[in-house]
């Protein structure tokens, strides 16, 4: 390991300090993803891990590679960029999917694929039909 | 001495994020319900590569970062496509 001894001395400390305080509010998500109740609630714990977690990673990568190699490197907001753009995405689809699926058990037909009519808009006509 | 508080620094970072996986794996062995496994499914992805970007930090490879990237884009795929799934009962329409 001689390119953790070329870092200066401060320089060390922010990389050890961002790296401990990412993966410890990680580590949080996770634990808030076992120990809350509800799936809607489930679905705020590990965002902590995707915003946080990953901004902080990120940021002590660069600067540690950016200091052992002597030259700027910056590839890693490639995947702080992508993980900012496909997160709300993910998550946005999943909890449709749930509200969808929570909305069709009360309606009396859990785990049933529900029909998909061509002619009206999907959300409305699934609404729109009493089940028996 | 700075090298030292680094390379701990990198192994606790290593250890919860172990941690973290298992708690999402857990999650996902035992959710009620399918969005719930979905949801710890992401949350492995986003662990993973998060334990990939601290490995290569550890090791001074640039290479593991090309492998965060792909496990990334793929836990964007899957979880897609699985919400996809979900709300309509087939991926592609």
């Amino acid at each position: 390991m001689t390119h953790l001894e070329q870092l200066p001395p401060w320089a060390a400390i922010i990389v050890a300090l961002f790296v401990a305080i990412g993966a410890t509010l990680t580590l949080l998500g996770g634990v808030g993803l076992v120990r809350l109740k509800s799936f809607y609630q489930r679905l705020h714990a590990p965002t902590l891990g995707y915003s946080y977690g990953t901004l902080l990673i990120i940021l002590a990568s660069m600067l540690l590679f950016s200091l052992s190699e002597k030259r700027p490197v910056v590839h890693e907001l490639m995947i702080g960029i992508f993980i900012m753009i496909t997160t709300p995405i993910t998550l946005l689809m999943l909890g449709r999917a749930a509200l969808r699926r929570d909305r069709d058990r009360k309606l009396g037909h859990d785990e049933v694929v529900p029909p998909r009519n061509r002619a009206e808009p999907p959300t409305e006509a699934e609404t729109e039909d009493p089940q028996p | 001495m700075t090298a030292d508080i680094l390379r701990f620094a990198l192994g606790y970072a290593q250890i919860a994020l172990i941690l973290a996986l298992a708690l999402a794996c857990w999650r996902m062995l035992r959710g009620p319900r399918a969005q719930d496994r979905v949801l710890g499914l992401d949350t492995m992805y986003i662990n993973a590569m998060l334990l990939f970007l601290v490995i290569g930090m550890g090791n001074g490879n640039v290479f593991f970062f090309e492998g965060a990237l792909v496990i990334a884009v793929l836990g964007f795929v899957t979880t897609v496509c699985a919400a996809k799934f979900l709300m309509r009962g087939e991926v592609i329409e």
